[in-house]
């Protein structure tokens, strides 16, 4: 065989496996689920403070539907105490979620203002996350959700130190960055986000803003509402009423 | 093209070919053998949703656990826990659903589980009722008096100072001691049960003051003044406080 015909087979071969090799990788690629269209839909998540209890029953119920570390250091979403001293001095915690166990009562006696702040990823309208990550491996949807490319995703933790509201973190068994996505999976079957469905006191509100009537529009209608760090021009779709101006 | 080459000296025809080989490989590379949804931003954002939305689900709804416990469902509807799921005390119940006999969702009988929401904590909205575990009978299971289906309290609170302490031992030391509270404020039997949406009345003119306060008031040993031009533009519990030790 001349080098010649060397080449040619070479090139015959590499083309005929690239082809098979690509057809079998895409075959059945981009069939979404046909009753779901995301076009249809832009999701928010409204959060009553006045109401929340600090029960921790949504960060519960996230760590099981998302497969999230029980250990208390990985959240994707978490509740933080505010208590706000007569000295005008501020003191934030995050909740235990097995604050029931603890027999002290919470009391401060020079406590001005008390409170829960409920938190997750602000699923921002624009994302320093997405901006930063340097192989595309997180993006915004149509409907509105910041989604994690898990494969894709090579563990660096750019999108963990952009996010200002520090919504991510390192899963510590995929070794990839894992943050809240509105619980997508339920979402496209039509059902609420794990937190929403198991909240109490109905402290979530979730609900598509393309529609007039979802229970969102209602609470984005009769409540003032605020954002954290407006400032930043994120732009985030979780949105807070009766919110403390101390809260950031 | 063989001129061409004929003409070039032979070592920088080979280092083209060199070259046009290396950029033919690439193409075919890029073209063929690396997955499309590698260089395809569409395809690679399409897939990464579609993964995301294949997830399972572990919590089944609240709409689901009806169909089967009809009888637990409706005790819950007509009472307090109305508005809690099934699944907040309950558990993640999807797997449930798919095999009823096999998975048994938790159901927790202990005294912690209730003070997830119901220890005292002052971050709590008032009104939400809150037991301290130390003195509220300690060790018996909540379970015992309370149904957690229909938590009825044993009995509502009987006086105002139950929940408004604070007021009440102001009023205590201040000349209004003696009078009951709902001489000035009318409170609706349902405001001790549904306190923050049924509320009490608050004296709104400076008539009501004056039944005991004007100059013409046929009541003894109280300061009396005249009504017509004694701070005319304002109700009067805009500048006297009433609960308050000598009523200034």
């Amino acid at each position: 065989m001349d080098r010649r015909d060397f080449l040619k087979n070479i090139g015959l071969v590499i083309t005929c496996g690239g082809v098979v090799g690509g057809l079998s990788a895409e075959a059945g690629a981009l069939i979404i689920n046909k009753e779901y269209d995301t076009a249809k839909h832009y999701y928010g998540m409204g959060i009553d403070i006045d109401k929340c209890i600090g029960c921790g029953r949504c960060m519960q119920a996230c760590k099981t539907e998302n497969d999230v570390p029980s250990v208390p250091f990985f959240f994707r979403t978490w509740v933080e105490r505010y208590v706000i001293k007569t000295d005008k001095s501020v003191n934030v915690n995050n909740i235990n979620m097995n604050v029931g166990e603890q027999t002290e009562a919470f009391v401060e006696k020079d406590a001005l203002r008390s409170f829960f702040v409920p938190k997750l990823c602000n699923q921002c309208d624009h994302p320093p996350c997405v901006q930063v990550c340097p192989v595309g491996a997180t993006f915004k949807t149509a409907d509105g959700v910041v989604l994690m490319d898990t494969k894709r995703c090579i563990g660096c933790r750019y999108c963990i130190q952009a996010c200002p509201y520090g919504a991510r973190y390192l899963h510590p068994h995929r070794k990839v960055a894992d943050k809240c996505n509105f619980c997508y999976h339920r979402l496209v079957k039509g059902l609420l986000p794990a937190c929403v469905e198991v909240c109490p006191k109905q402290a979530r509100i979730f609900g598509d803003m393309k529609s007039i009537a979802s229970p969102l529009g209602r609470f984005m209608r009769m409540n003032k509402i605020h954002v954290l760090k407006p400032g930043l021009n994120t732009d985030p779709k979780v949105y807070y009423a009766n919110l403390d101006g101390e809260v950031n | 093209m063989n001129g061409i080459f004929k003409k070039l000296p032979e070592q920088a025809a080979r280092i083209i070919m060199l070259f046009i080989t290396l950029a033919v490989l690439l193409f075919i590379v890029r073209q063929f053998i690396l997955p499309r949804s590698l260089t395809d931003t569409v395809l690679q954002k399409a897939l990464a949703t579609e993964r995301e939305a294949a997830k399972d689900i572990k919590y089944a709804g609240a709409q689901i656990c009806a169909g089967c416990h009809e009888k637990e469902h409706n005790i819950k509807a007509d009472g307090y826990h109305r508005d809690l799921a099934c699944e907040s005390c309950h558990g993640a119940a999807q797997k449930h659903t798919e095999d009823p006999t096999t998975f048994k969702p938790n159901s927790p009988r202990k005294r912690d589980y209730c003070g997830y929401c119901h220890t005292y904590n002052s971050s709590r909205p008032s009104g939400f009722p809150q037991i301290n575990p130390n003195t509220h009978n300690p060790q018996r299971p909540c379970i015992t008096c309370h149904s957690p289906h229909n938590p009825t309290p044993p009995k509502v609170p009987s006086s105002c100072a139950a929940c408004h302490a604070q007021i009440e031992r102001t009023k205590i030391a201040s000349y209004h001691a003696l009078v009951a509270c709902t001489v000035c404020h009318k409170t609706p039997e349902k405001h001790k049960t549904s306190p923050r949406t049924v509320r009490p009345s608050k004296p709104d003119n400076r008539e009501f003051c004056g039944k005991c306060h004007a100059k013409d008031a046929k009541t003894a040993g109280t300061p009396k003044v005249d009504m017509a031009t004694h701070g005319e533009k304002y109700v009067c519990w805009q500048c006297h406080y009433p609960h308050m030790l000598g009523g200034i």
